[in-house]
């Protein structure tokens, strides 16, 4: 996995680079309307960080006041240390109740633990559906965006999978149009479904309880249906109050998707009567991100997307690009903390502009992050030689007065005369897309130096 | 030592930086006339607010919703309208709901900030039916206000209620293209009746 190959295969479709880098633009300047009629919105992002952090720094607390809460409302608890054990629980539930067809709400915690395909396996059928996800699950891809899955996907693409799949007209492809096509296909689906799936946004430890936010509906649909509803969250999910939501919600949706909220926020406090809930606890690398001082924070996520929506590198590469179940800044540091060698390429995909910094609702110091892992990979030794190398010359270079003008005297010579192939060339990564500006006749010591100069007369 | 035990021992190795909780009394925006503020994010939200100056009206008011109006079947759980009462209905099973054209139901709680309504279980037999239905009417009080998230949390009780639900507009996805479609997976319209006086504006 390396994210500047996959990225090079994605800009080389240059329109659909273009397409997509404004339609999550978009995004961005929804969020900042949002955001700019709410006068008290950095003290709320203040609060929202101050919440997490103190929920973090006593999570063993809150987990058990959690379970313990939950247990009273009926909710049946279970535990997962890892992907693996996450998975043979929800199966082992699902057989259990004999159930066969399951409707999946999304969650990126299942798509982290690759739910489906174990599922599937298992002869138990899964339709994820929120209408993106299952336009990538037909697709057989994974979600491009952590809010909107299908981002990367045009609507005459979409119609081409219709039409496929549910046997659809071509011409068909107005949004409107797909969109009742695959309303109608998913209420059979709900209509036959023996489970439910879901994740979960935010889970309260005072009165057990948790909250789901969608827009279509699709949770509330999936799991008022089925008497069967299991809910799938990572530890960091935990608030300690109901009146902690008033804030997380408020900076949710806002910062996703430029909503006031959700359409829907669906607060479960136990089974529907004759029904069964069951709530699966998961681990899988959290409690060691936990443990890392310097990197830490990013468990105050809340999946809210901002920081890819205003990412420069993301909105020009990709969410694939990434290869990691969640893309963008926020993706390149949990990525490392779990695979360091497998996820290496990702911290250097951002200009560590700052931008997602500035923008998360419960302050993660994302660019900080991107820029210490980036010491933790060099120290670690994985870097490619050309990286390596080229570091290693910049720092003799850089190190040394002599060198470092003789080196700028050499290139301002040597960029004016070389005839072209010679600095375009294949090794010349920087150059494939753009060229150099003028190369000035002095450098900036000469030039400052005669400005002393000529001031002093 | 169980997958709990190991979790909860993994998680008690951090290093330890206290932060205390800070409390959020008090907090968020307020508006001068929060009514004219819900009907406003309402309307911005794909929904449509209709005032009804008493109880008997109500009706009334229901027969002017286009939707209403065509609908075959309605269900209702608001006193003073006709039609089925969704506690009389002979619906055991909530798929048989699947055929619901028009909901009419009582919410509870609006919140100014955001053009959301609170309702729940304690006015239903099944929670789908907030969702299930193909479109949704809502008839609550015009003085159950509120003006942001945070008084709607002081004023809500979670004891006994299983289920409930913030419904902020109708249902939909930007899921195809970016673009902004109505009727997803749930109600494909959203009317919200505020009954009664509008709540009197504070003294400033």
């Amino acid at each position: 996995m390396n994210h500047p190959s996959q990225a090079a295969r994605y800009v080389a479709d240059q329109e659909r680079a273009h397409w997509h880098d404004n339609v999550i633009w978009f995004m961005r300047e929804k969020r900042d309307q949002a955001v700019n009629v709410i006068p008290e919105w950095e003290e709320l992002r203040e609060l929202g960080a101050r919440i997490k952090g103190h929920t973090l720094s006593r999570l063993d607390d809150y987990l058990e006041r959690f379970e313990s809460q939950a247990k009273q409302l009926g909710v049946q608890i279970h535990w997962a240390l890892d992907a693996e054990e996450h998975n043979q629980i929800v199966a082992g539930i699902l057989q259990a109740a004999g159930a066969r067809k399951v409707v999946k709400s999304k969650s990126m915690l299942t798509e982290e633990c690759h739910l489906n395909q174990f599922l599937q396996e298992r002869n138990i059928q899964v339709t994820d559906t929120d209408l993106g996800e299952r336009i990538v699950q037909l697709r057989q891809e994974a979600p491009s965006h952590i809010i909107t899955p299908a981002i990367h996907i045009k609507h005459e693409e979409v119609a081409e999978l219709f039409h496929e799949h549910f046997g659809t007209d071509l011409s068909a492809s107005d949004p409107d149009q797909l969109v009742a096509v695959a309303r109608d296909a998913l209420r059979r689906t709900f209509i036959e479904a023996d489970a439910a799936i879901t994740g979960v946004n935010f889970a309260v430890a005072e009165t057990g309880g948790f909250v789901v936010c969608t827009n279509e509906g699709n949770v509330d649909m999936g799991t008022g249906l089925p008497r069967l509803h299991i809910a799938c969250m990572g530890i960091e999910k935990v608030i300690p109050r109901i009146k902690d939501l008033g804030v997380f919600l408020r900076l949710l949706a806002r910062s996703s998707t430029g909503q006031p909220i959700t359409v829907y926020t669906s607060h479960f406090h136990g089974p529907a009567a004759g029904g069964e809930l069951h709530l699966v606890i998961v681990d899988n690398g959290r409690s060691q991100l936990l443990q890392k001082r310097k990197f830490n924070k990013a468990l105050n996520c809340i999946r809210c997307g901002a920081c890819m929506n205003t990412c420069p590198v993301y909105r020009r590469s990709g969410g694939h690009s990434y290869g990691y179940t969640i893309p963008g800044p926020i993706g390149s540091v949990l990525g490392p903390s779990r695979k360091l060698k497998q996820f290496y390429s990702l911290p250097y995909a951002s200009s560590l502009c700052g931008s997602c910094t500035a923008v998360c609702p419960v302050k993660i110091d994302l660019h900080h992050q991107l820029l210490e892992w980036r010491k933790e990979i060099a120290g670690a030794g994985i870097l490619p030689w050309t990286k390596r190398f080229t570091m290693k010359v910049a720092s003799l270079v850089l190190r040394n007065t002599w060198l470092y003008r003789t080196s700028g005297w050499i290139a301002r010579v040597m960029l004016r005369r070389l005839p072209r192939a010679v600095v375009y060339h294949r090794l010349n990564l920087w150059g494939r897309q753009r060229d150099f500006p003028r190369i000035p006749d002095t450098s900036f010591r000469q030039w400052y130096a005669q400005r002393n100069h000529e001031q002093q007369k | 030592m169980n997958s709990k035990n190991k979790i909860l021992a993994s998680i008690r190795k951090q290093p330890v930086r206290e932060i205390s909780l800070p409390d959020s009394n008090g907090f968020g925006i307020r508006y001068e006339d929060p009514l004219g503020q819900f009907e406003n994010m309402l309307e911005r939200v794909g929904g449509v607010a209709l005032r009804v100056a008493d109880q008997a009206q109500i009706a009334e008011t229901l027969e002017s919703i286009e939707v209403y109006r065509s609908a075959k079947w309605v269900l209702n759980g608001v006193p003073g309208v006709q039609r089925d009462n969704p506690d009389e209905v002979p619906v055991g099973d909530p798929r048989a709901l699947e055929q619901l054209d028009v909901a009419v139901l009582p919410g509870e709680l609006m919140v100014a900030e955001n053009g959301a309504i609170w309702v729940s279980t304690e006015n239903v037999k099944h929670r789908v039916v907030y969702v299930i239905a193909e479109h949704l009417i809502l008839v609550v009080d015009a003085q159950q206000i509120v003006h942001n998230l945070h008084e709607a949390y002081d004023r809500l009780s979670f004891e006994q209620v299983q289920y409930g639900l913030f419904i902020s507009g109708p249902s939909k996805t930007a899921d195809i293209a970016a673009t902004l479609v109505k009727g997803a997976q749930g109600a494909r319209s959203l009317h919200v009746l505020l009954v009664g006086p509008p709540p009197p504006t504070p003294e400033r």
